[in-house]
């Protein structure tokens, strides 16, 4: 069974644990700047949301990638860098729709969410279960395909009015702002 | 069925592998006009700075991948007419291949501007692995170089060239570098960064002729302002067309390139297009555009693919988008840039640390955006056009500090904790 992270962004208290341990992991230092996981702050609502890749089916980076540096890890479902393989030219960085690819200029390679090999640290190190490595069905939600099946898609963008998404809004609780 | 596929860049190779997924009794045959195996071209800057060897620029470094996936691979086949009633190819040479679909996936070449002397020896494209051989061997450090055309692809040759060592000066007829993906504003910057990385660049400037210097170097090229600028080695990047000459006679409808449904089928049954020489929907506008990128060609190979193989899919549009690192300082573009009528938008200069941001909005809707010097989740921007996620009140917290795109999306969308299966 695949396991997914599950992410609870209403159990999280922005402590920024994740981010500590996954860029220690990564890199060897305590240095949230390399973190693959983010946690975002809505300042207006004191919320906060940690964020990574979902390592979705479609796999936008995995195919617009020119050398095949981006390959799919078959234990753990993960589509994982190859850091020697990847030239840096950052197509991948603007494929991915979800804004989980980053370019790091002093490597001058992209970096992403690998789980870790399948015992993601960030999952262990969150002191709130605002991230949990889980079954991947047991994560609750929707799949990541609710996004690429929103875009309408039989008409041009402007002359089709657009639409409001059909899955919840992320800050539950919140309106959604 | 028997499914041929012409060309062997991204857009076939993505295409013959999914076709092998999804009609695994088929026979999937793809041919290149060109002798190396099938590779990509976007690949080639980092050949010319020696960060990959050539072989890194193959399409697929597993050894046998193609033949262990069951896909037959012929190099130096190129094709000079199709018969469209006998679904016939006829190659150079003679040789004729039947096939049941076809796919035309040929990409485009460069333009060759008419200028006297771009015939001349030391005059090139920057295009195929050929090119990229004949390159290495000229643009030796302290070379004289002269890049005509600082488009998207002349800025990514661009800095392959400075990074070589060259003595280079880059010429563009347009008032600014990528103008065709940067404004005004952006493009200024791009020019000024690359002048202090001691790139010499003229813009609103056009090449008259490349003449025989004297001397130390062979060529002289002469720009419109009177200057001759010696040169060891002339690149031509001005633009690119697609390739769709062999389908005369055919009955394949073209405008810029071939023109495609949104199962990118051509006018002609049976046949599809993907890639450089599709002309098909920009999400955007709604209209037919030929996007000459990479992400779009993978797109393409893998939505005809499935229609080939019988498995309707519609294909949405492609935004057009281009990201690009010019010897350090990286640009990035997305959809309508340049904004819409009756839009609106917001801008961040902030010139002295070359930092520029600047999204378009029509209604509450992101429609595009231009970016300097921003590399954290730029991916987003994507996904907040394609999505067409409502921004409501995020619209005006964008308004007021633009950089808050990740929060703006995840404030409006759930897209978060789920972690999909490995691709079948
Ligand atoms: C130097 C360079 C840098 C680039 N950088 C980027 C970048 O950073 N980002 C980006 O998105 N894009 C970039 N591109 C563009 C990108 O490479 C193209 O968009 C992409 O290659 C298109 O893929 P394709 O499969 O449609 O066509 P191509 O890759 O052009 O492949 C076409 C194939 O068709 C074959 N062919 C053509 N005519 C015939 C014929 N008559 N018979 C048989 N075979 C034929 C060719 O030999 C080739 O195998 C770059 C291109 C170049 C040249």
């Amino acid at each position: 069974m695949l396991k997914a992270l599950k992410l609870e962004p209403e159990k999280c208290t922005g402590c920024l644990q994740c981010e500590m341990a996954c860029s220690y992991e990564n890199t060897g230092a305590f240095n949230p700047a390399k973190s693959r996981i983010k946690v975002f702050t809505f300042h207006e609502e004191g919320r906060f949301a940690p964020y990574t890749c979902t390592q979705c089916d479609e796999a936008w980076c995995m195919h617009s990638c020119p050398v095949e540096a981006i390959v799919v890890d078959m234990a753990t479902g993960a589509k994982n860098v190859l850091e020697d393989v990847c030239v840096g030219c950052k197509v991948c960085t603007i494929a991915c729709p979800f804004g989980t690819v980053n370019y790091e200029a002093d490597s001058g390679k992209v970096i992403k969410c690998d789980l870790c090999g399948g015992d993601p640290w960030c999952a262990k190190a969150c002191p709130t279960g605002a991230i949990t490595y889980v079954d991947a069905n047991e994560t609750g939600m929707e799949r990541m395909r609710a996004w690429a099946q929103q875009a309408p898609d039989t008409a041009p963008p402007r002359t089709n009015p657009p639409r409001e998404k059909p899955i919840n809004v992320y800050l539950s609780g919140q309106g959604g702002v | 069925m028997k499914h041929v596929i012409v060309g062997a860049g991204p857009a076939g190779v993505v295409a013959a592998e999914h076709l092998r997924k999804y009609d695994p009794q088929s026979e999937v045959l793809l041919l290149s006009g060109e002798p190396e195996p099938p590779y990509s071209r976007m690949a080639i800057p980092y050949y010319l700075i020696d960060q990959i060897e050539e072989k890194g620029t193959h399409l697929r470094k597993q050894q046998d991948h193609f033949r262990n996936s069951g896909i037959e691979v012929k190099t130096s086949a190129w094709v000079e007419s199709v018969d469209a009633q006998g679904r016939r190819l006829n190659l150079k040479g003679g040789e004729q291949i039947g096939y049941d679909r076809l796919l035309l996936a040929t990409g485009s070449r460069p333009v060759i501007p008419p200028i006297p002397g771009m015939d001349r020896d030391g005059v090139h494209t920057c295009w195929t692995l050929q090119d990229a051989r004949g390159i290495v061997e000229r643009a030796k450090p302290g070379a004289h170089v002269v890049l005509i055309g600082a488009g998207f692809i002349g800025c990514i040759i661009l800095e392959s060239l400075a990074l070589r060592k060259t003595e280079l000066t880059v010429v563009e007829q347009q008032n600014r570098m990528v103008p065709r993906m940067m404004d005004d504003t952006a493009g200024g910057l791009i020019k000024r960064w690359c002048e202090s990385k001691g790139v010499s660049v003229h813009t609103s400037t056009k090449v008259e002729a490349v003449e025989a210097g004297n001397g130390e170097h062979p060529l002289s090229v002469k720009l419109d302002h009177g200057a001759h600028v010696p040169a060891d080695l002339v690149i031509v990047a001005v633009g690119v067309q697609s390739n769709t000459e062999f389908l005369d006679g055919t009955g394949v409808k073209t405008v810029q390139g071939v023109l495609v449904d949104r199962h990118l089928q051509s006018s002609v049954r049976g046949i599809y297009a993907a890639g450089d020489v599709a002309q098909g929907l920009d999400f955007s506008t709604g209209e037919f555009s030929v996007h000459a990128v990479q992400p779009t060609a993978a797109d393409h190979g893998r939505i005809a693919a499935s229609n080939m193989a019988g498995r309707t899919q519609e294909f949405r549009g492609s935004v057009n988008m281009n990201v690009l690192d010019t010897l350090g300082l990286i640009s990035s573009s997305f959809g309508l840039w340049m904004g819409v009528e009756g839009g609106d938008s917001v801008e961040l200069h902030e010139p002295e640390r070359f930092r520029y941001l600047n999204l378009q909005f029509q209604d509450d809707l992101l429609v595009g955006a231009s970016a300097l010097g921003l590399t954290e989740h730029v991916g987003v921007i994507r996904g907040l056009i394609q999505s067409k996620v409502r921004l409501r009140g995020w619209k005006q917290k964008l308004m007021d500090d633009p950089t808050r795109l990740m929060e703006a999306y995840l404030a409006r969308t759930q897209a978060i904790g789920h972690n999909a299966p490995v691709l079948a």
